[in-house]
């Protein structure tokens, strides 16, 4: 048996009922080093002062209770080595830090209200199946393919450690933020669900739905699952514009449309076109219409100065940058080749997982092996650094055998 | 050292002064680009938004391209989002051989193939590992003494840390900060350092976007940084070109000039600011230099005397 080991918990104290501010109380508990920062709470809230507000339950990483931010970084308490924790010690001395996640109100020191802001916002996405009709008389009948799909977000905790760091919602509460959307992507990718254009529609006409989304990776960093919520988020984006056509009122889709459509044609961004393209549609005429000119006005102090600095001269904002006339051939025809396919191509490494040859070993993979018995074991289903043959798309369809409901 | 040179689409579009004040710098460097001009845009994360083949597929054309320079160490860009955007697609092509193949299939009318492996870097990743801080410290002729400096990454640069490879060993998220000191400036720590810059959504959810650059400069303002600096075109585009707007949002005064890299670099190693295209940002840098003298920050800072 490893030697009990000596750490300090710094953590955040806050009673919002007793009026008094928040503040910091330092405690240094025993343990192995392998055992997890949550028994480190645990042991300090026993030994030492009984009030330490924390949640916890499973202690296994499947219940998500216990979702903190150590060192300044959102996890859970119970799937954290404290020998690890100390390492990424921010403070210098090896203290670890624990404060409540972001993002949510705190009701009592490491305790956060899930209830006003992540269960809120995942109600908020009708987060059940709406069966088709009719219903069959025994299971619904679905090809492995597109329940495989969804796997990836139907292996989220509810932990809220993406809620606690997105920098979106930070900037705008109201946004419906990665656990909601990449819940909601669980039913618009399944094949049963009836209403998958309407909840498209739905979220991308939210001003603060799919489209509110910064591309900021905080959430993929956050979450102890895999689930890459942003991931999640593009799906959505991608099924709303391309495949259903839902051409929203937050120029989402149109601002895509504009920026694909201007590789193609110029093999450069073109960002004079590209913004005006975005509110009024995506051609050449685009600018003309009231909504390019509505915003074209609203930015008048910027482009004036953009104009007086020559960071834009009137000659490259009409007539943009391109690339050689057969190196924008070639670019048309990739263009062609892979638009033309009947149904997109898309690899999920979550799902196929990386070649084995791999000289080095694959991120995620390592990252797995170097956390390993921390709770996520790599031959669980559907997660990331499983090798390809062991994964649900590479077993040998058998169409007898297909999952159902 | 020979690098194939991907400058990316803005630097030579909005921030021409970005691809300008490189060029500038790397002979400074010992470094010799030689330029993708024939490469397309990475997508930016939209592209693959779109279609993830087809951004895959476009920036395998770039790598590919990248491989054939002869005699180049690696592929070298000097935007954050083109690091961001080609990791992710060179990750799903590195990871699979069939998927390579295929994507590689479409490349062959064209004669092209990329092969796995590739070794791209940012400009700043390649300052700190190919050439070392301390050969950059030995080539500062003019040393960014008292200068105040907020390092500003860029999301795509920093996260998701597994796919960039940042870990203890290789603390990439570090960087901006010791390269400001390796020029002897100083790093301001502040909230936003790490943040979005909010550009992705200016056409989204343009209030939102706008309060995103604001709040970080505001920050910088706070904490009193006399300048940031980026590594990212597109985050210069919200913090600099959008500021006149940030500052209608926010409802504050910010006034706090943003540098791109190869700016401050270039600075430090003794270019004369009129050369490295300070002239074209929105807000002067007249806290960082005194234009009409090119003292650095400290003496001469905030007298700017007109000539701008």
């Amino acid at each position: 048996m490893p030697a009990m080991q000596e750490f300090t918990l710094r953590v955040r104290r806050y009673d919002p009922e007793s009026g008094e501010a928040p503040y910091w109380a330092e405690h240094t508990i025993e343990l192995e080093p392998h055992r997890s920062v949550l028994e480190g709470l645990l042991q300090a809230k026993a030994r030492f002062d009984g009030s330490i507000g924390v949640r916890c339950s499973c202690r296994a990483a499947i219940c998500g209770s216990c979702g903190v931010r150590i060192n300044g970084k959102p996890g859970l308490a119970c799937h954290t080595h404290l020998d690890k924790a100390q390492a990424s010690s921010q403070t210098g001395d090896g203290v670890i830090t624990v404060e409540p996640m972001g993002n949510m109100p705190v009701i009592k020191d490491l305790i956060v209200d899930m209830d006003a802001v992540h269960w809120k916002k995942v109600q908020r996405v009708t987060p059940w199946l709406i069966a088709k009709e009719p219903v069959p008389e025994r299971e619904y009948v679905v090809d492995r393919e597109s329940m495989v799909d969804v796997t990836q977000s139907m292996a989220c905790i509810q932990c809220g450690a993406c809620v606690s760091d997105c920098l979106s919602m930070e900037i705008d509460p109201l946004f419906i933020g990665p656990a909601a959307l990449a819940k909601a992507y669980r039913f618009v990718g399944d094949p049963r669900d009836d209403q998958q254009f309407e909840r498209l529609q739905d979220l991308a006409e939210d001003p603060h739905g799919i489209y509110d989304c910064t591309h900021c990776f905080k959430c993929i960093d956050a979450c102890p699952k895999g689930v890459a919520p942003m991931n999640q988020i593009m799906r959505l984006r991608r099924r709303a514009g391309d495949d259903y056509k839902i051409n929203d009122r937050n120029n989402g889709n149109r601002h895509e449309r504009a920026f694909v459509t201007l590789i193609r044609d110029y093999g450069l961004l073109h960002e004079a076109e590209l913004l005006p393209r975005s509110y009024g549609g995506d051609s050449w005429f685009g600018k003309f219409h009231p909504a390019a000119g509505q915003e074209m006005l609203d930015s008048l102090p910027v482009v004036t100065k953009m104009l007086l600095r020559r960071k834009a001269t009137p000659k490259k904002a009409i007539f943009g940058h391109k690339i050689p006339k057969d190196d924008l051939n070639a670019v048309k025809r990739i263009y062609e080749t892979v638009e033309d396919r009947d149904d997109r191509y898309e690899l999920n490494l979550y799902i196929s997982g990386y070649d084995e040859d791999s000289e080095e070993p694959a991120p995620e993979q390592s990252a797995t092996a170097e956390s390993g018995g921390e709770g996520m074991t790599a031959a669980e289903n559907g997660q990331p650094g499983m090798e390809p043959e062991d994964s649900p798309t590479r077993e040998e369809s058998d169409p007898e055998g297909e999952p159902t409901s | 050292m020979k690098v194939a040179y991907w400058p990316g689409c803005v630097s030579r579009g909005f921030t021409p002064e970005l691809h300008g004040s490189m060029a500038k710098v790397a002979p400074l460097l010992d470094i010799e680009l030689v330029e993708l001009d024939r490469a397309c845009c990475t997508g930016a994360g939209v592209i693959a938004e779109h279609n993830q083949e087809l951004a895959d597929t476009l920036n395998a054309r770039t790598f590919a391209l990248a491989q054939s320079v002869e005699g180049a160490e690696l592929m070298m860009n000097i935007c954050s989002t083109c690091q961001g955007a080609q990791t992710e697609c060179q990750e799903r092509l590195d990871a699979n051989a069939e998927y390579r193949a295929h994507v590689n299939s479409t490349l062959s009318a064209e004669g092209l193939s990329y092969e796995k492996g590739l070794t791209n870097k940012n400009f700043l990743w390649l300052l700190v590992e190919e050439i070392g801080l301390d050969e950059l410290r030995s080539r500062v002729r003019r040393p960014l003494t008292n200068l105040r400096v907020g390092p500003f990454y860029g999301c795509y640069i920093v996260r998701p840390y597994d796919r960039l490879g940042i870990s203890s060993d290789l603390p990439r998220d570090t960087y901006l900060a010791q390269v400001i000191e390796a020029l002897g400036g100083t790093v301001i720590e502040y909230a936003g350092s790490h943040k979005c810059c909010g550009f992705p959504i200016i056409t989204m959810n343009k209030e939102a976007s706008l309060k995103q650059a604001g709040r970080h400069l505001g920050d910088a303002v706070d904490a009193e940084a006399d300048c940031l600096v980026t590594p990212c075109p597109l985050c210069h585009l919200n913090l600099d070109l959008q500021q006149p707007l940030a500052e209608r949002v926010t409802g504050r005064n910010l006034n706090m000039p943003v540098l791109h890299l190869p700016q401050l670099v270039g600075l430090a190693l003794g270019l004369e600011p009129k050369d490295l295209g300070f002239a074209r940002h929105v807000v002067k840098p007249s806290t960082v230099i005194d234009w009409s003298t090119s003292v650095v920050a400290g003496v001469g800072a905030g007298s700017s005397s007109g000539g701008w």
